[in-house]
């Protein structure tokens, strides 16, 4: 395949005095991709009207910095993604892709794959039309995606779906509906990001209906500020329950630690836990048998807190404020649904706390919030810590 | 005729080789003046133009198929914008296929299948999106027909690969990295008709995602039982007495013929599932992250989509919780996906731009004879 092309490009070289633009040879390189190739993104602003795929395990597509070498897919017709890869040892980095008409960058199965200083943005801002997805892999292992920058995408600036040995380092998100989100997946690193101005911040989330159930996050050491965006999810979408003001949340996973972080200014609450019986706070939802729909062995210590909860992102939730705090009162720095799993064995923890005089409320969502309880007593506990997560390529 | 193609890769390709090869070409066309003989090619020697392949290739007006091929049709096919598609399969002097009852047959090296993708037309060369055509390609004069493109798949040592080539002229010419031609149809309408590159291929034929194997989605048993008018017999028997398939039994439960409405509303819109949306929508597809499996497999009720949320949908949710709302079409993400034909939206992702009227009328009428209800 590889030689036709070459021969073809030949023809081309020989044959044309009139120059190739830089989309068709970049298109032409993807589709004829080799293992160990770097494919190069000059300095530019490119259109495309289609998806980009590349399938070739072993490929580095390399730009001259996120903010010089731009892929826009502003007047995409057909496709599904703006880049779509399905290839092992990949590397992308130092360009952007812009007005994907869904998924900005989609990796779907893949091991060691590197995603660095790319930037993915719908210019237009929040819109509900905008992508789903900027920095999407899903059913990755070993994922570094670090120093980022994630715009205005309507469900998550960077998606790590259904991968293992994950680390999301030093990238910023904004504007987007989740800024960055790990869901079903084990065993992510997540820190020192910056989460600002999303619907939410940084999500850990497991649903229902698919094989990989999540556990084993951390995150830490990030600046989770001023979430406050008005969500834009299209309803029914795992995000679209968000409510606005919200910095870290989890949503029916496990073994989550959140620690030394930055959080103030989200007006619902700096941290967020909650089963997927009250899914992620937007209403029941029906749960297959085989799904745990609980959170567990969640630890939440040494946080910088400030500043939260002063008005919250749902109607009921207002309402709650009011009635415990009243209408200028504000929720302490956590809130938790507060469902438990009936059939939990005794030992396992459901949260544990440490965190100087932060407070967590519990709404009891269960019982139609008849007794919120700031009783600090249940999270005085511990949650054997996690290990770092180490990639091979560091 | 339709508007030409635009400035696309595709196209300039064509022109380029066209241009490169004016005197070559001159020889090729004397040599397809015979009885097309197929010749087989390895990958590092695949031709620019179809007719090299010997397999389909235009006379005059006349569009032919060699006489060492057949033509096939499916139960129900994978809908393409209303396309009439053309199917060949040639295999080489000797060989065969096994026959399994589940899986595609396993072809021999040497073989290639093809599907050319047409168009009625108007005088004034508008697509007509509806034809009485029986699949005979002596039906297929150029005067009629609007020919887009014929794919091959090629069957190599190691593995199957997939060749676009974008009909201009008096032939197709493979365009690796794909092309939209925008067209008009008789309605008045504007269709952007996709030609997949090279990797879009994949994006269908790798049915298992992990291995990444290309394989063909048509060549199983419960696609390829039935009868067609071109030659009034059972496909799986002509092929069997050709000696071209080998140990057919008819176990199997063959897919419902597309319209033909004596058969069950499950039956025929499992069998619409499977082909356009079974190649990703499978344990082992692209699309086995969404946890939807729409395969013609024994998959439990929530797989199938029974009030399964969805899971990265994002706006292609339409704003409902559910793929499938038993009882209510319209509020079925299913049915939505089926019904917008905006690419961030619409299901199947690829190889559509308008909506298929009559395949979504089947999935609303299905959804809304289940009973049941979710949360």
């Amino acid at each position: 395949m590889k030689k036709s092309i070459l021969a073809v490009a030949t023809t081309f070289v020989l044959g044309c005095a009139e120059p190739v633009p830089f989309e068709e040879t970049f298109r032409a390189a993807l589709e004829s991709a080799q293992p160990g190739d770097v494919i190069e993104v000059p300095e530019g602003t490119f259109a495309f009207d289609r998806s980009l795929i590349m399938n070739t395990d072993g490929v580095t597509i390399r730009g001259q910095g996120m903010d010089k070498s731009v892929l826009s897919f502003k007047n995409q017709l057909a496709g599904a993604e703006g880049l779509s890869v399905s290839a092992s040892d990949f590397t992308i980095e130092d360009l952007a892709i812009e007005d994907a008409i869904g998924d900005a960058l989609k990796i779907n199965e893949g091991n060691n794959i590197v995603i660095r200083r790319i930037r993915t943005e719908w210019t237009n801002g929040p819109d509900v039309s905008n992508g789903a997805y900027g920095i999407y892999p899903v059913q990755t292992t070993n994922v570094l995606i670090e120093d980022n920058v994630a715009i205005a995408a309507s469900d998550a600036g960077i998606y790590v779906g259904q991968s293992e040995q994950i680390i999301v380092r030093g990238n910023r998100a904004e504007y987007n509906v989740a800024g960055i989100e790990v869901e079903n997946s084990i065993g992510a690193d997540v820190y020192n990001n910056t989460a600002v101005a999303n619907t939410g911040g940084i999500l850990v989330f497991n649903m229902p209906g698919i094989p990989k159930r999540g556990y084993g996050t951390r995150v830490f050491d990030n600046d989770v500020n001023d979430n406050n965006t008005a969500n834009f999810a299209a309803p029914g979408t795992a995000v679209s329950g968000v409510p606005a003001g919200s910095g870290i949340m989890v949503n029916s996973n496990d073994q989550v630690e959140i620690f030394n972080n930055r959080l103030s200014g989200n007006n619902t609450a700096n941290i967020l836990i909650s089963s997927y019986f009250s899914a992620n706070y937007a209403g029941q939802r029906e749960v297959a048998a085989e799904f745990d729909p609980y959170p567990e062995m969640i630890y939440i210590y040494d946080n910088d807190m400030s500043d939260s909860g002063k008005a919250p992102g749902l109607d009921y939730l207002v309402t709650l404020r009011d009635a415990v705090f009243g209408p200028d009162g504000a929720f302490p720095d956590i809130i938790w649904d507060g469902v438990i799993d009936p059939n939990k064995p005794a030992e396992r923890e459901v949260i544990c706390v440490d965190n100087g005089d932060a407070q967590l409320l519990d709404i009891d969502a269960i019982n139609e919030f008849a007794n919120p309880s700031l009783d600090m007593t249940p999270y005085q506990c511990r949650v054997e810590k996690l290990s770092a997560i180490e990639l091979p390529a560091g | 005729m339709g508007d030409p193609p635009k400035d696309t890769t595709g196209q300039r390709l064509a022109n380029r080789v066209s241009k490169a090869c004016g005197v070559f070409a001159v020889c090729l066309l004397l040599a397809a003046c015979g009885p097309a003989e197929v010749t087989f090619h390895t990958a590092d020697d695949y031709p620019a133009r179809l007719s090299d392949w010997g397999l389909v290739s235009l006379e005059g007006q006349q569009l032919t198929v060699s006489d060492q091929a057949i033509v096939y049709e499916l139960n129900t096919a994978l809908f393409s914008d209303y396309a009439l598609k053309l199917r060949t399969l040639y295999l080489p002097e000797g060989t065969h296929a096994n026959f399994d009852a589940t899986d595609n047959f396993a072809l021999p090296v040497g073989s290639i299948i093809s599907k050319t993708f047409i168009y009625p037309k108007t005088q004034s060369g508008a697509l007509l999106t509806s034809s009485d055509w029986n699949g005979d390609p002596s039906a297929i004069q150029t005067n009629d027909f609007e020919l887009m493109e014929t794919r091959l798949m090629v069957k190599q040592a190691n593995g199957w690969d997939a060749l676009p080539y974008v009909w201009k002229g008096d032939d197709a010419y493979l365009s690796l990295t794909g092309t939209i031609r925008p067209m008009t149809l008789a309605n008045g309408k504007a269709l952007n008709y996709l030609v997949p590159s090279k990797n879009q291929c994949a994006s269908c034929h790798a049915t298992n995602h992990t291995t990444g194997e290309l394989l063909p989605i048509g060549m199983k048993a419960r696609h390829l039982d039935r009868s067609t008018a071109v030659y009034s017999k059972n496909q799986l028997e002509h092929w069997a007495e050709r000696g071209w398939l080998t140990n057919v039994s008819y176990e199997h439960t063959p897919n419902a013929i597309w319209g033909d409405t004596s058969q069950s509303l499950d039956h025929q819109a499992r069998s619409y599932l499977d082909i356009n949306c079974g190649h990703c929508h499978n344990a082992q597809g692209a699309a086995d992250t969404s946890g939807l499996l729409l395969d013609y497999e024994d998959h439990p009720a929530n797989a199938l989509g029974m009030c399964k949320p969805p899971i990265a949908a994002g706006r292609g949710s339409g704003g409902h919780l559910y793929s499938i709302v038993p009882g209510q079409a319209e509020d079925s993400i299913l049915s939505f996906r089926l019904a917008t034909n905006d690419p961030g939206m619409m299901m199947p992702e690829l190889g559509r731009s308008l909506v298929h009227q009559e395949g979504l009328e089947i999935i609303n009428q299905w959804i809304n004879s289940m009973d049941g209800q979710c949360l």
